[in-house]
């Protein structure tokens, strides 16, 4: 790790009317971490993902990304052909639901390669060279490269739009509950792999979920979210084994023990 | 003609020929760019040509000189009734002859013969949009051409290849004008692509359904879209025009009888004319020639 940020978040609020979004959430996220963002559901989680990627314009606040050439830009004073271009370059974005980030009538190579093709590859074979060398990094068999990912199973489809995001070596991914809607098993295989590859890669992540065994699992450090306020935020194994506030207390100790 | 003839011209109001005339004169400056327009009800149904025809209202005046292609024939329905249509509320003079034509209305098919400067040739264009099947949001489509996001483009290739070992699409294929906008060439042919790029003629685009226009202005750079490893490729014919023996022009299979029987002709009706008075000869016309003697 080295010693600057690559994401400096302060004070972001965002308002829906008089309802609270989120509030005055301020951070720093280094290279290589992972960062989980936990709350029960309309504590915020998703609404400040979505501003920390530029999905949604906060109603105040800033945050900073360090490109690759070293210099922090403001996201929200970007224009947002350049905002685009991040996205789809030096960022991932993995939606809950994978029919969100896959175009479901083409073809996994396809999905996979459309990043690519995005910023101005035009060989069509080392396209899918890298297309079916990806395929097998995600536990996808190669000979399903042609097949449409309607094709797929849920957790097959997770796995290729995880794929698809990290084709163009984003330096910082955003994931919003990966693991949602999928049974423990392959859960656990995805975890499994998504935990291999940050670790391969050296990426940053921001991980929504509302399963504390999946912030266990993949985090460095987490957020702990109510009512749109951080209430509070350390290493992950110091706020599981430790909670300080009564809402974490509570959280914690409402995971079912089998 | 008096200046009082030519007040309200050609079926449209002076009005709607301006804001038309406007759209067109952005739509050359900003080549392969759409232009919205307030496309009118036209006296015939969508998909009838009624964005080309309204352009060609636009454009045309007493002295010019009319000729209309539909499937790069001049005696098919919708060529014939577009002809008529111009010859009575305009009274122009029409002709088959592309050498001799101002302007040109077409559905699918660029004329063989060489386009010269002066010319004018009007596209009728039922999907302006080429990211249409890919990107089903309008809103997202203008903002990828605003951004020259053109990635998905070749999403559409590579799935062709990936399906069929080769890039499939045989019409409306995509290209880049000027370097800079994607555009749909309107179902002509992939044939007719490479007549497209550094065109001596104006090329104008009119979608009536759609209400948009765009347009190719003279010795302008069109490219169709390709892989490096897969180039673009027009179609080619293993026999020559069975009428007038041409090899290098674009062809329409005709099926002659339900035992198989079929033959191969020039889809450019004046060209293949053309070239028949001059005495070329194809395989099936000889024998023709001949029964009637």
């Amino acid at each position: 790790m080295t010693d600057t940020p690559l994401l400096k978040v302060s004070g972001v609020s965002k308002f829906y009317g008089s309802r609270i979004g989120c509030k005055d959430v301020s951070f720093d996220l280094w290279p290589g971490e992972v960062l989980a963002i936990v709350g029960e559901s309309g504590s915020g989680k998703t609404t400040l993902l979505n501003c920390l990627s530029t999905r949604l314009m906060p109603t105040a606040g800033s945050v900073e990304y360090r490109m690759r050439d070293g210099n922090f830009r403001d996201l929200y004073h970007m224009s947002e052909a350049e905002r685009r271009f991040l996205m789809r370059t030096d960022w991932g974005f993995v939606h809950q639901n994978p029919a969100d980030g896959l175009r479901m009538t083409v073809s996994a190579g396809a999905n996979v390669g459309e990043r690519l093709m995005a910023v101005g590859d035009r060989h069509y074979g080392k396209i899918r060279e890298t297309a079916s060398d990806w395929l097998t990094r995600v536990e996808i068999g190669t000979d399903r490269i042609d097949d449409q990912p309607r094709a797929f199973s849920g957790g097959m489809r997770q796995r290729l739009q995880i794929a698809r995001n990290l084709v163009t070596g984003p330096r910082l991914v955003f994931m919003d509950e990966p693991t949602g809607g999928l049974d423990v098993s392959v859960q656990a295989r995805l975890l499994d792999l998504v935990r291999g590859l940050v670790n391969d890669l050296g990426l940053s992540a921001i991980v929504v979920t509302h399963d504390l065994a999946v912030a266990r699992l993949l985090s460095h450090r987490m957020m702990v979210m109510k009512d749109g306020h951080v209430i509070e935020h350390g290493l992950t194994d110091r706020v599981l084994d430790d909670p300080r506030e009564p809402y974490t207390q509570l959280l914690v100790s409402s995971i079912l023990q089998v | 003609m008096t200046d009082l003839a030519t007040y309200n011209f050609a079926y449209l109001d002076e009005q709607t020929k301006r804001m038309i005339r406007r759209a067109i004169l952005k739509a050359i400056a900003i080549p392969g760019y759409q232009v919205p327009f307030a496309s009118r009800e036209m006296p015939m149904p969508y998909g009838w040509g009624t964005g080309g025809v309204q352009v060609t209202a636009a454009i045309i005046g007493p002295e010019d000189v009319l000729k209309v292609i539909d499937q790069g024939a001049d005696d098919t329905t919708n060529a014939v009734s577009i002809r008529a249509f111009f010859q009575k509320v305009a009274n122009v003079a029409v002709t088959t002859h592309t050498k001799d034509a101002t302007i040109i209305q077409t559905r699918h098919r660029i004329p063989e013969h060489k386009l010269a400067e002066g010319q004018i040739l009007v596209y009728q264009v039922p999907i302006p949009e080429p990211l249409r099947f890919l990107e089903p949001r309008e809103t997202e489509t203008r903002k990828m051409h605003a951004l020259e996001e053109y990635g998905l483009m070749h999403v559409k290739l590579y799935e062709d290849i990936a399906h069929n070992g080769r890039i499939s699409k045989t019409y409306a294929y995509p290209v880049k004008v000027a370097g800079r906008y994607v555009m749909d060439p309107s179902p002509t042919p992939k044939f007719d692509n490479p007549k497209m790029h550094r065109s001596e003629a104006l090329q104008l685009f009119g979608a009536g359904r759609e209400k948009r226009i765009y347009a190719v202005p003279p010795y302008t750079d069109v490219v169709s879209l390709d892989f490096e490893d897969h180039p673009f490729e027009i179609q080619t014919f293993d026999k020559p025009c069975a009428l007038c023996g041409a090899g290098d022009v674009y062809l329409d299979e005709v099926v002659l009888d339900d035992k198989g029987g079929r033959m191969f002709v020039c889809s450019d009706t004046d060209n293949c004319e053309d070239r028949r008075e001059h005495g070329h000869v194809g395989a099936m016309l000889a024998p023709a020639k001949e029964a009637a003697e």
